[in-house]
């Protein structure tokens, strides 16, 4: 029924089934109509309860389409210490802002389950495209966070090489990021790679024209493109009900011909759960996926702003009680993943990420304004060669001006 | 009539892709040049992909991409959905991902919707990441008025780019420079918004499209070099992109009234070759500007701040310019008055200070 597309049949699509667009052919398999795979499940898929106890199966919210099985032990703990890496990097960089070591932080405190389950699900020759909230995903992506910090330091806007770690550089004006995932990923499937693409963005974010533009192109060109809501609630003090009145942000999915599907965004389980699945889905079968995990983001939306002003602090002291950290360490302890020896490693390893960060950002930044002129362009232009020029003759008088000498002169 | 049904009934004739199997020299024309120059980059780079608004079968509302994708292969030249931040957006992606995509912008007012992914991504990308992450895409945008074109369809929008630090801006005025630019717009590492002045697509030249590749070949290159097009001795006509053909004319028509015109066409605002249009002021003692788009906080603007701060003690006059008045494009029928006539560039020269 599809029309053909300009996109080359190669692998891993068998060549029989290309006229079968993704969801022809992925609800076919799994025995259930397109709209039935398309259409996120009743429920938001969720694992662990609240206190870290495995729910029976019947009570996941997973269904026939929509199966998620739960990860093995050792993933999980290598994502439970990333989760609690996270946390102390938020904390950490949150008290760096309030001594005024940082020009800004938004921190993803609550939200540490969604950011090391965007890591954690990739193969690393998979990109990651992140927002300003996203650094503990970055991080856990395997960036050194030192180079993550130098933009909320304010010595350049990005301090990681985006293609050495296949991560795109955080993105601030809203869902731009998400085209940039979009071509990624068609540019892979153009030279036969099987690459898939994650990319990030919030709740707020889903009203911007650019998401809307994204999901558009991943699901005509069918590009292996996993879509990441977190949806905190909030576009800072803006809630939800005011960006959209779908049933859900998942919903939003199926007008794109693509599936969606809710998980509870606090339960590191689920969503590494329903990532990996969406990620092999995407890979397999080269389509884009929506997924929209349900979190709180408990601190401010930066340092700069105040939450007192739009939300009531039961609601703050309710999510509180949903801590993905709290019910991932219950649930690891159960099973006997997690001692006391390892969380006392883990617990440690944490630590010297955070001492370094705060080694780091307490030295004194010397970024070299000279540098301001050199990337513009591949070459500088003439007109910037002069402008540098003028810059270090200032940069020189006023050097000379403070030297001990001159000081002494004007004594 | 629109512009672009116009393209189709005036130009008739083939692309450069069958004009290049053709025995030379043959009349080339502007947009056969571009679309020679398209079809010998997929050729010579893998990496480079062209996609836009009916770009595909149709090859484009102009036809520069004519033939492209049956020649090359729907993989490389392509039909987008209509979403032009997605156009430029994804190309950022393709660049980021290892390829040189050429995008076509449908019309110059349509280019407004990427505006945020060229401003804040296309342009900014290389500064973001300290030169890890270069972006090599080219934008192509069909621009200016002349062509009889409706609201939207005649902006000249360049002055937006130029203010954009981190992008490169062309404004080929020739045959021979649009294939030759858009060859070097494709190669260049830093992303290229490239100007087509619609009322120039139909614009002829005798050229063998074999020979302007070996001339690109041989390393034959215009960025940053702006072009004495015509010499003279008493006023420096500095312009570009589609103002260049009413320039020469006005040129012309002042030497039979004893003046003697130099005309430089810029070629690339970004970079903009300031030296030799100074070099131009300074041997003649005068400038004027001429360029189509309106002229409040304009390129011209910028051309007479520049002449004037460097040329200023070589100057017998006043430095004048030509623009559009300070209006959106009006419509049709109405363009004759608001585009730089020969005759108000005339007018110009007339109103500069003469005795010495
Ligand atoms: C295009 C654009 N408009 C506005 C902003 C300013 N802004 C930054 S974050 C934000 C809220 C985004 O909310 P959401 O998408 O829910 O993400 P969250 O901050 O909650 O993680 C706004 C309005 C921006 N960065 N980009
Ligand atoms: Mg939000």
């Amino acid at each position: 029924m599809s029309e053909s597309i300009d996109i080359p049949a190669g692998p891993p699509i068998p060549p029989a089934q290309e006229d079968l667009t993704p969801i022809e052919r992925v609800s076919a398999r799994m025995g259930i109509s397109p709209e039935d795979y398309m259409l996120p499940a009743e429920r938001e898929i969720r694992m662990l309860s609240p206190d870290g106890t495995l729910l029976p199966a019947e009570e996941q919210g997973t269904g026939p389409g929509h199966e998620y099985p739960v990860p093995g032990d050792d993933l999980l703990l290598e994502a439970y210490e990333q989760l609690i890496v996270g946390r102390r990097v938020n904390d950490q960089n949150t008290a760096l802002v309030r001594q005024g070591r940082l020009a800004v932080y938004p921190s993803s405190h609550g939200q540490e389950a969604c950011q090391v389950a965007a890591a954690l699900c990739l193969d690393e020759g998979d990109w990651l495209f992140p927002t300003y909230r996203d650094t503990v995903a970055v991080i856990a992506r395997g960036v050194d966070p030192l180079e993550v910090m130098v933009s909320f330091r304010g010595d350049w806007h990005c301090g990681y090489d985006p293609l050495e770690h296949r991560v795109g550089a955080q993105a601030t004006p809203l869902t731009t990021q998400l085209l940039h995932a979009v071509g990624a990923a068609h540019a892979a499937v153009l030279r036969g790679e099987d690459t898939v693409v994650l990319a990030m963005c919030g709740d707020g974010a889903t009203s911007e024209g650019d998401f809307h533009e994204a999901l558009n192109f991943a699901a005509v060109f069918r590009l292996p493109v996993v879509f990441l809501v977190q949806n905190n609630g909030y576009a800072i003090s803006v809630p939800l009900a005011r960006q959209s009145a779908a049933p859900t942000l998942a919903h939003k999915a199926v007008g794109y011909g693509m599936a969606g599907e809710r998980v509870d965004g606090n339960d590191l389980v689920a969503v590494l759960a329903a990532l990996r699945r969406a990620v092999q889905l995407a890979r397999s079968e080269r389509t884009p996926l929506l997924v929209e995990a349900h979190t709180y983001r408990m601190q401010a939306h930066t340092n700069a702003d105040d939450d007192t002003r739009y939300r009531e602090r039961e609601e703050v002291r309710q999510w509180a009680e949903k801590d993905p950290v709290l019910r991932m360490e219950a649930y690891l302890r159960s099973r006997g993943v997690l001692d006391d020896d390892a969380a006392t490693r883990i617990t440690g390893n944490a630590e010297a990420v955070a001492a370094a960060l705060r080694q780091a950002m307490n030295a004194e930044a010397e970024p070299d304004p000279l540098e301001m002129f050199d990337h513009v362009y591949t070459e500088p232009t003439a007109q910037l060669r002069q402008q540098r020029d003028r810059l270090m003759e200032e940069l020189a008088a006023e050097s000379a001006a403070d030297s001990p000498d001159a000081q002494e002169d004007a004594r | 009539m629109t512009a672009a049904t116009q393209a189709t009934d005036r130009r008739g004739g083939a692309g450069a892709v069958s004009a290049a199997r053709q025995p030379a020299p043959v009349e080339l024309t502007f947009a056969g040049a571009l679309n020679a120059a398209l079809a010998h980059s997929l050729e010579d780079h893998e990496e480079v992909v062209i996609f836009g608004e009916d770009v595909g079968t149709l090859g484009g509302v102009f036809r520069v991409t004519d033939g492209l994708a049956a020649t090359y292969g729907r993989q490389r030249c392509f039909d987008t959905p209509l979403a032009e931040s997605g156009i430029v957006g994804t190309a950022v992606g393709m660049a980021i991902n290892g390829m040189r995509p050429a995008v076509e912008m449908q019309f110059d007012a349509f280019a407004y919707p990427a505006f945020e992914q060229v401003a804040s991504h296309l342009a900014k990308m290389g500064n973001r990441t300290r030169g890890r992450v270069r972006l090599p895409v080219t934008v192509r945008i069909p621009y200016g008025g002349g062509v009889g074109g409706v609201e939207h369809h005649c902006d000249s929008s360049e002055a937006y780019y130029a203010h954009t630090p981190g992008l490169k801006v062309y404004v080929p005025a020739t045959v021979e420079d649009a294939y030759l630019m858009l060859r070097e717009a494709i190669d260049s590492d830093d992303p290229v918004v490239f100007f087509e002045p619609k009322k120039l697509y139909w614009s002829k030249a005798d050229l063998d499209v074999g020979r302007l590749r070996s001339r690109y070949d041989g390393g034959e290159r215009r960025e940053g070099r702006a072009a004495v097009v015509r010499a003279g001795t008493d006023l420096t006509l500095v312009t570009y992109g589609p103002s260049l053909p009413t320039a020469l004319k006005a040129a012309q028509a002042a030497e039979e009234e004893g003046v003697s015109v130099e005309v430089v066409d810029l070629r690339s605002i970004v970079p903009l070759d300031d030296v030799t249009v100074c070099a131009s002021v300074e041997r003649t003692g005068r400038a004027l500007v001429v360029a189509e788009a309106q002229g409040f906080a304009s390129v011209a603007a910028e051309l007479v701040a520049r002449i004037q701060e460097r040329c200023f003690h070589s100057l017998a006059s006043p430095v004048l310019r030509v623009t559009g008045f300070d209006i959106p494009y009006p419509a049709p029928r109405l363009e004759q008055y608001h585009l730089p006539s020969v005759d108000r560039i005339l007018d110009a020269i007339d109103d500069m200070q003469w005795e010495d």
